[in-house]
């Protein structure tokens, strides 16, 4: 019963190394070849801005990036698996809807972080977008522990389903209500939509959402591999358990 | 569609009248929902003036918790003796059986928004100014929670975690209706200078989204 | 650099979160591996009733 094949293929070894060399690069240029946020007053000539603070966001927008993607994945795999009813796409709104979360507890680590140097404070309940993703984190935390409540993932993927498709639904209504709440955020404006980055400082950034984006695609097909095999393992229980019970009867 | 209406009545007459007969809305929710309000003016020491300033926010949050245990016993009864596989077999259409549940639930709920209404007029001194938000909100609102409580019911009903499953579902969803009521009810109790109707207009929508949302999920459950 | 301590934390915490789970994620797939036969190990290569 036993299988040589692991999660690991050729293809996803390629992958993880070219995010690990991919990370490395990265954490150079962040870390020692771009230049700190330092802009100077123009009437009384003191420095102000980010400082070497800005160096989190190569990690914290890509991050934001990566999170929606996931979960956007997510929401697509699951009305896949609605429609289809095969566990290949609930495996991958499992998979897509965990590395989603992790990466945005990641976001709000990594927002805090920032927060503190830039904003004097670790938290803002005024601003919309870190309320926001609290609520977008406890959202997709509730549909891991409704998965997590069953034991045969076979039975959790209805359900599931409902539950980031309903979420995804009431993401811009609880955008809508947040901001409408507060009607201030200290968040600046979209950092790639307004292009006030530029020249190496805009390609460190591309290079951190490149390889958020490898890292990604890593960890969910390898959470879709486990969660295939969650499903292959239960279905041999099964079997096993039924072949088991014909051999006692044929013995009686 | 008259036999739908039909249907409708019989689910929420049903839970009712369970409800009546068993009192535990009147015999555990409310005092629960009173426990609320006096822990919260413990918390906040009392001052009158932080009591009537948040009212709202404490109102919706009591009525939050509250609807909680309201959909938790709605979803026991039918756990009873399999009595939601009976419904189902019974050629009952399943659009009318969650409609009939939610109905059931905002009824409840709309009997402890007037207690809780009563209770923060009471303990925190809170002056209604206009009473035709309060009630248009209060109404609005409950059936929005109910209408998604009853599916994030019927999705964590059998599972041995429900009852800490479906606060962890339902309350991030629930959150703009959290913050349009609050607001609304800010206004209707002359606490915030704001456009309160306005904020009606938005918990309303929510009704119409949450309760068409909830029927069509509704809908794919019952494909099962 | 200003604000060293701040850019260790939040690069160094995110990188060992991902680290973690990567390796939870590659234990736990040698063990599901282990239990389950060849043949149905992968979607790609298993029969059509698994779901593919």
């Amino acid at each position: 019963m036993t299988s040589s094949i692991t999660t690991a293929s050729k293809g996803s070894k390629i992958l993880g190394m070219t995010s690990i060399v991919g990370f490395a690069v990265l954490v150079l240029l962040a870390f020692f070849v771009t230049d700190p946020d330092i802009r100077f007053h123009p009437e009384t000539g003191e420095e102000f801005g980010q400082f070497d603070a800005v160096r989190l966001l190569y990690l914290h927008v890509p991050l934001i990036i990566v999170t929606y993607l996931a979960f956007v994945i997510c929401a697509i795999a699951s009305a896949g698996y609605l429609v289809k009813l095969t566990f290949w796409w609930d495996s991958m709104a499992h998979a897509a809807g965990e590395v989603g979360t992790l990466t945005c507890a990641l976001v709000l680590i990594t927002g805090s972080i920032w927060g503190r140097p830039v904003w004097n404070t670790w938290w803002e309940w005024g601003d919309v977008r870190v309320m926001s993703t609290l609520i977008l984190f406890l959202l997709f935390l509730g549909y891991l522990a409704l998965r997590g409540a069953f034991v045969n993932p076979q039975r959790a993927a209805r359900p599931a389903a409902i539950v980031a498709l309903i979420a995804v639904l009431d993401i811009p209504l609880i955008n809508r209500s947040v901001e409408w709440w507060e009607n201030r955020t200290l968040h600046q404006k979209s950092t790639l939509s307004e292009l006030k980055i530029e020249d190496l400082t805009l390609f460190t950034l591309m290079l951190g959402i490149l390889v958020s984006l490898l890292v990604m695609s890593w960890l969910i097909l390898h959470r879709f591999r486990v969660a295939w095999l969650e499903h292959v393992e239960f279905e041999q229980g099964i079997k096993t358990a039924i072949e088991e019970r014909r051999q006692m009867d044929n013995e009686d | 569609m008259k036999r739908l209406f039909a249907d409708i009545g019989l689910i929420t007459g049903k839970d009712l009248k369970i409800e009546l007969r068993s009192r535990v809305l009147i015999n555990q929710v409310a005092p629960f929902a009173l426990m609320i309000l006096v822990l919260f003016g413990i918390a906040l020491d009392a001052d009158q003036q932080s009591l009537r300033n948040f009212a709202s926010g404490l109102f919706w949050i009591s009525v939050l918790l509250c609807a909680l245990m309201a959909i938790s016993r709605s979803m026991t009864i039918e756990r009873d003796d399999e009595a939601l596989v009976g419904l189902n077999l019974s050629g009952v259409d399943p659009i009318a059986i969650f409609l009939g549940k939610t109905c059931a639930i905002a009824i409840q709920l709309l009997v402890l928004e007037i207690f809780l209404g009563v209770g923060i007029i009471l303990l925190y001194r809170s002056e209604v100014e206009d009473l035709w938000l309060l009630v248009s909100t209060g109404l609005f609102a409950c059936i929005a929670i109910s209408a998604l409580g009853t599916i994030f019911g019927f999705l964590a009903s059998g599972l041995g975690v429900r009852e800490t499953l479906l606060p962890i579902l339902l309350l991030p969803l629930l959150l703009p209706v959290l913050i349009g009521a609050t607001r609304a009810f800010d206004d209707a109790l002359g606490v915030a200078a704001i456009n309160g109707w306005n904020w009606f207009a938005f918990v309303a929508g929510l009704t119409v989204i949450l309760t068409a949302v909830g029927a069509g999920a509704n809908h794919l459950m019952a494909e099962n | 650099m200003t604000h060293l301590g701040y850019l260790l934390a939040g690069w160094g915490l995110s990188s060992f979160i991902v680290l973690l789970y990567a390796f939870r994620l590659l234990k736990r797939g040698a063990e599901l591996s282990a239990r389950v036969p060849s043949e149905h190990a992968r979607w790609m290569s298993s029969p059509k009733q698994n779901g593919r």
